[in-house]
């Protein structure tokens, strides 16, 4: 009697408190991943269109070097990481426009979810796939043969990927601009332009003097410079240090400007 | 559930957007249990007033108080939730996934195996929800808001741009949910939805409320017959104090009564007085509702 008594009201009487964390929750991340592995297009622009990238243009100039003997195979392996992460990240950010656009972003009001971890749950997310693109291309450079010590691998990797962070932010500026269901097919060649000026398809040297003096001011400049550090051994100069940090203020800063003004009630 | 709060009290609501005053001034109290719709045309300021009861719009003037509290944290805490036009889904999701990924936004809720059966789409379980219907998508929603099981239920037109089966499912499954002690307050412009599952309508126009009862007593407005006849000079007062008479209404030469006992006004009207082309049509509800939703005359 007693036992039924307890049992209906523990069904029956829901548990009323605030969720931790803002409701940011591992299991809804999960299946986000999950929705981003999903998508096709996703995965041929980040997973798949840099690997063949690199079997297309990297691979024919195998056997030459760079000034300190180390493989241009590397060179164009690492340019093309730090290209397939900053679309990964990018396109997850600016996912959040297309979110806006249909209406999810105003169901998830009527929830406990707070925009604050809605946004975590997006970068978290863009940095994965960002870290997943990173790998891949390495995984498809080291199988096509590209040798290089393993400091090389792995602090080009590491700074690809930190530097995506850039265009996860930028992603986001992106998707809070403005609600569209299409996001990706407006920032995707844009992206590509910036890649240019960022010597990720051809060394910024080869360009003509003036557009080198415009792509040490554009934002993939600075992650570029960085990430191929390790293999060159140029060391890493000021410009493109600041290059990063700036375009990260900018992009993360507007991204939040952004968000404020699209969570505001009116 | 045992809270001495009214559901929702709604204070003096205004808001305005331009020039366009969409709410104006509009109070109400709704108390645990009741199920009330919202009845009015499209432009009334039903949406506007769910939007404020909700917390994602803000009132320019008046005060909206939820279970006591305020709509955010009545939100947040999963006592309240709601079914809107303008709630959008992932398309790329199928409908079991976006009730497991809605359900961790929550300390605590009901299974996703349960609200997805309550809601009647458990057979479109793993259907992505791109492919599915207008009316399969807001059974969705409807799940969704079941998750938290909430005090209180909002839902905005809950049926537009269903066909007339998806309109039935989806009252039958918020109808199978009726459980007891949940409050229900939804908007529409169906008088059928708001007489089938309403205890209480209240009728909205240009953002006031301009008849408020049970469904019964709305019904009543309807009830009643119009007399007309032709008779110069009638005596206003004299008809308006017959048993039953509702209004009298003198045009030129017609006099118009409104009326719930049309017999006694004509047997008035053809005994005691000069009247002649006597007519009696009678009205029904979307003639109560036309006449209280376009006109000033009011209840």
């Amino acid at each position: 009697m007693t036992t039924s008594t307890s049992t209906r009201a523990a069904v029956t009487t829901p548990d009323r408190r605030l969720p931790a964390l803002g409701g940011f929750a591992p299991g809804a991340l999960g299946i986000e991943l999950r929705r981003v592995l999903r998508n096709r297009r996703t995965l041929a622009f980040t997973l798949i269109m840099p690997g063949v990238f690199f079997l297309i243009f990297g691979l024919p100039q195998g056997g030459q070097s760079l000034d300190n003997g180390r493989p241009v195979t590397a060179y164009v392996m690492i340019s093309l990481a730090v290209y397939a992460a900053m679309v990964a990240t990018t396109s997850v950010g600016g996912a959040v426009a297309t979110e806006r656009a249909l209406g999810w972003s105003r169901q998830l009001r009527l929830t406990p979810l707070r925009p604050a971890a809605y946004v975590a749950t997006k970068l978290i997310t863009a940095m994965s796939l960002g870290l997943l693109a990173v790998v891949i291309e390495f995984l498809v450079g080291a199988v096509a043969g590209v040798r290089v010590p393993a400091y090389v691998w792995l602090l080009s990797g590491l700074a690809a990927w930190v530097g995506s962070l850039v265009f996860a932010a930028f992603g986001l500026f992106i998707g809070y601009l403005a609600p569209a269901e299409n996001v990706m097919q407006i920032i995707g060649p844009v992206l590509a332009v910036l890649a240019m000026f960022g010597g990720l398809f051809v060394p910024v040297e080869v360009l003509p003097d003036v557009l080198q003096q415009v792509a040490t001011f554009t934002p993939v400049y600075g992650m570029g410079v960085l990430a191929r550090a390790p293999l060159t051994g140029d060391g890493v100069s000021m410009a493109a240090v600041v290059n990063l940090v700036v375009w990260a203020l900018v992009f993360g800063v507007g991204a939040a400007r952004l968000f404020r003004r699209d969570t505001a009630r009116v | 559930m045992t809270s001495t709060h009214p559901a929702v009290e709604l204070d003096g609501l205004s808001k305005s957007f331009g020039a366009v005053t969409a709410v104006d001034g509009l109070s109400l109290r709704v108390q645990p249990g009741e199920v009330v719709a919202f009845l009015g045309p499209n432009g009334a300021g039903k949406t506007t007033t769910i939007d404020m009861l909700l917390g994602l719009s803000r009132p320019d003037a008046g005060t909206v108080r939820v279970l006591g509290g305020t709509p955010d944290d009545a939100v947040a805490r999963g006592r309240v939730a709601a079914v809107l036009q303008t709630g959008g889904l992932l398309k790329d999701l199928t409908v079991g996934e976006t009730v497991r990924m809605t359900a961790h936004f929550y300390r605590h809720t009901r299974p996703a195996v349960e609200v997805l059966e309550r809601a009647g789409i458990t057979d479109i379980a793993d259907r992505v929800v791109g492919r599915c219907s207008g009316g399969q998508q807001q059974r969705l929603r409807f799940a969704l808001a079941l998750l938290p099981d909430p005090d209180l239920m909002v839902l905005d037109e809950p049926t537009t741009g269903m066909d007339v089966e998806g309109r039935r499912d989806f009252w039958q499954a918020l109808r199978r949910d009726a459980r007891r002690g949940r409050t229900v307050i939804f908007a529409t412009h169906y008088l059928d939805e708001a007489d089938a599952y309403a205890d209480r309508i209240v009728l909205v126009r240009q953002g006031r409320i301009v008849a408020d009862g049970t469904t019964a007593e709305i019904k009543n407005l309807a009830a009643g017959r119009t007399v007309r006849a032709t008779l110069p000079g009638a005596d206003q007062a004299a008809l308006a104090a017959l048993p039953g008479v509702d209004a009298v209404e003198v045009r030129g030469d017609s006099v118009l009564v409104r009326t719930g006992d049309s017999d006694a006004v004509a047997r008035h009207l053809l005994t005691r007085t000069a009247a002649r082309d006597v007519e009696i049509t009678s009205r029904n509800l979307e003639d109560a509702f036309l006449a209280l939703t376009t006109t000033q005359t009011g209840a």
